[in-house]
């Protein structure tokens, strides 16, 4: 099947070759950290991890929510969505691959990376994070790849690939899981001490990334013949909205708890995000940006007219996608640092190289994601002609 | 037959005048007896090492000597930027060491004191629990270890980590004998030859000297405390219900940082 990812019009090339140019300027800035040390970046001895830590945090969510589209049809047979789960674990495949990248980078020693297997520490959240990541995308290569060229066949799928599938269920709600336990068992950082981050992980995944799955579904639409289908982006539309809800819901029993509980370790991260902590508030106009695309999304969401209108639902989608990036990508990471085991604020914001690196790991993770959305695409049409 | 001062002063005087070696000539005439008084100081042996810092004895001018002693048995570079600080041993104010416990009408003395800081070596240490590579953990005499060589550079340890007692090397550390801004903050590096200069991309914190434990020798911090203020800082075996500490600790009420988190630090503060 990978001849169809050479064949294509000049906007599939214009587009890898626009990708493979901004990886290539990430490549250049990831070989000065190499050679510099992570001191480039805007990181500190006090916020420890950064842009790097968040973005992979935030895409562990939208590798995980592949399972909203394989979930409903093979546990429920829901037929629709045999159409589009495809698309679902090539999107959790291409999000798991820039996962990796941004653990990768954000190492001080990466040509060490193999100690976690050669000195394996059950007892670390990070080693298991490592295995079920990795397990995730083993497992979504080969089903997707075999259901794939099943189809393209006209045949079954093997037979071997159902139980994949079905550990492919529980497993994508482990990564996510996997992942919030990252963060939610350390003692002394309170705004991610709260036995809910995982709930809350798992409910902004289940939000941010079907929202990207619907935008790319209306893309696969416009520009090719295949047609991912109406009932399906209502259904996952659907699904988009109970999650945000969610989302929102958990964040507001955050605040609940620290503000009524009035502790000043639970209260202190909140107070920096959303009013500034001692004179300092550089992430305050984005937590607020949040919360108003929140609204946005929620709005445009709930009310049916707006939910059921394509063009309306792909801007409460990228209104999602914009509120869950700035919470996960940005304020939770760093949020959980500030204030430090001082009581004192150091505040972070990434550098140019730093962005340059994480635009080039984005840009590796759609390149990934164009070819096997061609490939996906190809054989659909390939398959209906 | 005990060998006090004296008596050892007797026999290697008057063995010397024989032509023999002090030690050769313990090992003559009373075989066995000094390795045995050498390991009443049993540096070598503790079960649970643990540090009291007796703040009426400290003032400002001796935490900075023995921070200087530590920096310099460590060859801890001064990166000149608080964001890069390698932190082995340091001060802080009473507020920012133990937040939460603070109140605004504590006495002046108290309020404006510095503190003086260094890793808790922790009897349950989360920053071991999250390791990934165990490049740090917990020796059998309690020390929390560091492997350099070993550390991936993922900084788990220093989210895990309640009291900021880790530090990372942002960039090269040795870059101090070539920058030349950082040159006249680090004039001789490396001070001690002996002990090695760390690499980028790695985590570093107190050891508790296990350098000179190694040796018999306590911490730096501590030799250069008691030679101007006996027992300003003591370290000691906590298994031992005889040992300096265990006694400091039954006398006289000590505070520890953050102790509702679990970690049970080891690092004792007398107030």
């Amino acid at each position: 099947m990978l001849d169809t990812a050479l064949k294509g019009k000049q906007g599939y090339w214009g587009l890898l070759i626009f990708l493979l140019a901004v990886m290539g300027v990430g490549f250049g800035c990831y070989l000065y950290q190499f050679s510099e040390g992570l001191r480039i970046t805007g990181m500190s001895r006090d916020v420890s991890w950064g842009f790097y830590i968040a973005q992979f945090t935030y895409l562990v969510g939208v590798a995980a929510s592949g399972v909203m589209v394989v979930l409903p049809y093979y546990i429920h047979d829901y037929k629709a969505f045999g159409r589009i789960t495809v698309l679902g674990e090539f999107l959790a495949i291409a999000a798991v691959i820039m996962c990796l990248l941004f653990i990768l980078v954000d190492l001080g020693n990466p040509t060490r990376v193999m100690n976690v297997i050669l000195y394996p520490s059950p007892n670390s959240i990070l080693f298991w994070d490592m295995i079920v990541l990795n397990g995730y995308l083993l497992l979504n290569i080969f089903i997707g790849w075999n259901v794939l060229s099943a189809e393209r066949k006209g045949v079954h799928y093997p037979k071997w690939v159902t139980p994949l599938i079905y550990i492919s269920i529980p497993w994508a709600f482990s990564i996510h899981t996997v992942t919030a336990f990252l963060y939610a068992g350390l003692p002394g950082r309170h705004y991610w001490l709260t036995a809910i981050m995982a709930a809350r992980f798992l409910a902004s995944a289940f939000c941010s990334g079907p929202s990207l799955l619907i935008l790319l579904c209306l893309i696969v639409r416009k520009f090719t013949k295949f047609d991912p289908g109406k009932e399906q982006l209502r259904t996952l539309a659907g699904i988009v909205t109970y999650a945000m809800i969610l989302n929102v819901f958990f964040f507001v029993l955050e605040l609940f708890t620290a503000f009524y509980s009035q502790i000043p370790g639970h209260m202190h991260s909140l107070v920096y995000l959303f009013a500034g902590l001692e004179g300092h508030g550089k992430l305050v106009p984005w937590m607020w940006t949040a919360a108003g695309f929140a609204l946005v999304a929620l709005v445009l969401l709930i009310v049916p007219a707006t939910r059921r209108n394509e063009d309306t639902l792909a801007v409460g989608c990228g209104a999602v996608i914009v509120a869950t990036w700035i919470d996960k990508g940005l304020g939770l990471v760093v949020g959980g640092f500030i204030p430090n085991p001082f009581d004192r604020v150091t505040e972070y914001w990434p550098t140019v190289p730093e962005v340059l690196v994480t635009l080039g790991i984005w840009a590796t993770g759609f390149f990934v994601l164009t070819v096997l959305y061609k490939i996906a695409v190809s054989v659909k049409e390939e398959v209906s002609a | 037959m005990g060998v006090n001062r004296r008596s050892f002063l007797k026999i290697a005087g008057l063995s010397t005048l024989f032509g023999l070696g002090g030690k050769a000539a313990m090992d003559i005439f009373v075989p066995g007896e000094l390795e045995a008084k050498i390991k009443a100081v049993p540096l070598t042996e503790g079960k649970r090492w643990a540090m009291v810092v007796d703040m009426h004895k400290m003032d400002e001018k001796l935490m900075d000597a023995c921070i200087e002693a530590c920096h310099h048995e460590h060859n801890v570079p001064d990166l000149g930027n608080p964001k890069e600080e390698i932190k082995w041993i340091w001060k802080e104010d009473y507020h920012h060491s133990f937040p939460g416990q603070q109140h605004e009408y504590i006495g002046d003395e108290i309020k404006h004191k510095s503190f003086l800081l260094m890793c808790n070596h922790c009897s349950h240490p989360p920053c071991c629990r999250v390791c990934p590579t165990k490049a740090t953990w917990q020796r059998e005499d309690g020390v929390i270890m560091m492997d350099q060589h070993r550390c991936i550079g993922c900084r788990f340890c220093m989210a895990a980590c309640p009291f900021g007692a880790r530090s990372f090397n942002w960039g090269d550390p040795r870059r101090v004998t070539e920058v030349k801004e950082l040159k006249a903050l680090n004039p001789d590096f490396p001070k001690n030859t002996d002990y090695p200069t760390r690499s980028k991309g790695v985590v570093e914190k107190c050891t508790f000297c296990t350098e000179r434990l190694a040796k018999g020798q306590v911490p730096a911090c501590v030799e250069a405390a008691n030679n101007v203020n006996k027992n300003a800082l003591t370290f000691g075996d906590l298994a031992d219900s005889d040992s300096d500490v265990r006694q400091i600790l039954r006398k006289h009420y000590s505070i520890r940082r953050k102790p509702e988190l679990g970690s049970e630090p080891n690092l004792f503060f007398i107030v």
